[in-house]
C-alpha cells in the first residue's frame, strides 16, 4: 500500500492551517491563536496515537494489547459523554454499558461471522469507528429522554396515576428520544456517496486501495455505525428509565440544568 | 359498622421534607369515606404534596399513610393508583383523540364504556373521536376526570382541578364531582378557593404551617 504523505508533505500542509489563521487575522476574528493551538494539539495527539498504535499493532504483538486499547477507548468515550451531558444522571456507567453492548453486537457480527479477520489492525480501527460514531447519538438520546421526562413530568405522572407501570408510562418519551437520536445517523447514511465521501473510504483511496474495495469496506463501516447507534441509544434509554423511576413506579426529581 | 370501615385514609405523624424545609410536620389525620373532603390552605402549604402521598406519587420522609387500614407501602402501587385516581391541577391531555386518551386508562374498554365515562362527567359521547387538545379548558379537565373514572376508582384525588377555569365550567365540574360523590366515590379535593370549599365540601380540613387541622362541616350529605 502506498503512503503518499511524508513528513515533508505534512509540513507543507501546515500552509492550510496558515490560511485559516490568516483569514481569522484578516477578518479580525480573534481566532488565529485558537486555530494554531487546535492544529498543534490535534497533530500532537494524532502523532501520539500513531506511535502508540505502531507499538500496539506491530507484527507479533499479542492481540490483547488491541483489546486493552479498545477498553481504554470505551472508558474515555464514556467519560466524554458524561462531560457533554452533565445533567443526565448516571451517564458514565450507562454509556459504558451501552458501548460495551454495541461492541458485543457489532464486533460479534463482523469478527464472529468473519467479515473481517480478527487482528489488531482490524479490531482497533473498527472499534474506534463504532465508538466514535455512536457517541453523539448516545449523548443525544440521554439528553433528550431526560429533557422529555423533566419537561413533561405532568403528563408522565398522569400516566402513572392511571396505574401504568413506569416502563409503559415512559414508552412514548423513550420512542421520541430514540427517534431524535437515530434520525441524524439515518440521514447521513442516506446521503453517503452522493453528498459526501466518508472518511474511511477517502482514507483507503488516498492510501492506494482500489475504489470498489474501499466502497465495500465503507459500506460495512456504515452498517456497523447504524447498528452501534441503535444499540447504544436503546441501552442508554432503557437504562435511564431504570434509574429515573423508583421500583415503586415514581418519577425521581429531575433538576433543570440551571439548578446544577 | 366498624369505625375503620368509614376511614379512607389515615395519616400518622407524616413528615415530608423539601430541600431541608419541613413541608408536612407530623400530620396526623383521618379522612373519612364517603363524601367530599376538602383540604384548603395557602399556596406552598403542602396541599399538593399531601394529595400525592395518598396515591404514592410521593412517599413520606417519616410516619405512615394507610388506605382502608392497610399501610400504603404494603399495597401494590399500580393497583392502589387504579383504586385511588387523581386529577391534576393542569389538564394533561395525551396526544390523540378523546377515545385514545380514555383508552390509555383501559385499553380493552369498548366504545360504549368510553361513552358512558364521558356521560358521567357531563360530556357528549360524540366527542370521543375529537382531537383531545382541541377541547376547551373545562371540557379538557372533565375529560381527564373521565379518563380517571375509566379505571373504576373508589376514591378520587382532585388537585385544584378548577383553578384555571372560568366560573361556568367551574360550576359544571363541581356539580359533576357532587354527582360522583353521590355514587359513593370518596373525593379528596384540594383547593385554595374557600367559596368553592363551602359549596362542595362535606368536611373541610385546613393545612397551615405543616399541620392539618380539621373542622368537620357536619356529616356526609345524603
Amino acid at each position: 500500500m502506498n503512503t503518499p504523505v511524508g513528513w515533508a508533505g505534512l509540513a507543507v500542509s501546515l500552509l492550510l492551517v496558515a490560511v485559516a489563521a490568516g483569514i481569522s487575522w484578516w477578518q479580525r476574528l480573534g481566532l488565529h491563536r485558537q486555530i494554531l493551538i487546535a492544529a498543534a494539539r490535534a497533530l500532537a495527539q494524532l502523532l501520539l496515537v500513531g506511535v502508540a498504535l505502531t507499538l500496539v499493532l506491530s507484527p507479533g504483538r499479542s492481540i490483547w494489547w488491541s483489546w486493552l486499547w479498545v477498553a481504554a477507548m470505551l472508558g474515555y468515550a464514556s467519560e466524554i459523554a458524561r462531560r457533554r451531558a452533565p445533567d443526565v444522571p448516571h451517564l458514565l456507567t450507562l454509556a459504558l454499558a451501552s458501548f460495551a453492548a454495541a461492541a458485543v453486537v457489532t464486533l460479534g457480527v463482523l469478527f464472529g461471522l468473519h467479515v473481517f479477520p480478527l487482528t489488531g489492525r482490524t479490531l482497533v480501527p473498527i472499534a474506534g469507528m463504532m465508538i466514535g460514531n455512536s457517541m453523539t447519538a448516545t449523548v443525544l438520546a440521554g439528553r433528550r429522554l431526560t429533557d422529555e421526562l423533566r419537561d413533561k413530568r405532568d403528563e408522565v405522572e398522569a400516566r402513572l396515576a392511571l396505574g401504568q407501570p413506569s416502563r409503559q408510562a415512559a414508552a412514548p418519551y423513550v420512542r421520541a428520544a430514540l427517534r431524535a437520536a437515530l434520525t441524524p445517523q439515518i440521514e447521513t447514511t442516506k446521503a453517503t456517496g452522493l453528498v459526501f465521501l466518508p472518511g474511511a473510504m477517502t482514507g483507503l483511496i488516498l492510501a492506494g486501495t482500489a475504489p470498489l474495495q474501499a466502497v465495500l469496506v465503507q459500506a460495512v463501516v456504515m452498517f456497523l455505525v447504524l447498528a452501534a447507534t441503535a444499540t447504544t441509544t436503546v441501552v442508554i434509554a432503557l437504562g435511564l428509565i431504570r434509574r429515573l423511576f423508583t421500583p415503586d413506579h415514581r418519577l425521581v426529581y429531575l433538576p433543570t440544568p440551571a439548578d446544577h | 359498622m366498624d369505625q375503620r370501615q368509614t376511614v379512607a385514609f389515615e395519616l400518622e405523624r407524616v413528615i415530608v421534607l423539601r430541600s431541608g424545609r419541613l413541608l408536612l410536620d407530623e400530620v396526623t389525620a383521618r379522612i373519612p369515606a364517603p363524601g367530599i373532603t376538602v383540604v384548603t390552605g395557602p399556596s406552598g402549604a403542602g396541599k399538593t404534596t399531601l394529595l400525592r402521598l395518598l396515591n404514592r406519587l410521593e412517599v413520606p420522609d417519616g410516619g405512615r399513610v394507610c388506605y382502608h387500614g392497610q399501610p400504603l407501602d404494603e399495597l401494590d402501587p399500580l393497583t392502589l393508583r387504579r383504586r385511588v385516581g387523581m386529577v391534576f391541577q393542569r389538564p394533561t391531555p395525551f396526544p390523540g383523540s378523546v377515545a385514545d386518551n380514555l383508552a390509555v386508562a383501559r385499553p380493552d374498554a369498548g366504545t360504549g364504556e368510553l361513552g358512558t365515562a364521558l356521560e358521567r362527567v357531563a360530556l357528549d359521547p360524540g366527542l370521543l373521536g375529537q382531537e383531545a387538545r382541541t377541547l376547551s379548558g373545562g371540557e379538557l379537565q372533565r375529560m381527564c376526570l373521565a379518563r380517571t373514572l375509566v379505571t373504576g376508582p373508589e376514591t378520587l384525588l382532585l388537585d385544584e382541578p378548577t383553578s384555571a377555569l372560568d366560573d361556568q365550567p367551574k360550576r359544571v365540574f363541581e356539580s359533576t364531582a357532587r354527582d360522583l360523590a353521590a355514587q359513593d366515590i370518596t373525593i379528596i379535593w384540594v383547593t385554595h378557593d374557600t367559596a368553592q370549599a363551602a359549596r362542595v365540601a362535606d368536611r373541610i380540613y385546613q393545612l397551615r404551617h405543616g399541620h392539618l387541622t380539621g373542622t368537620p362541616a357536619g356529616e356526609a350529605r345524603p
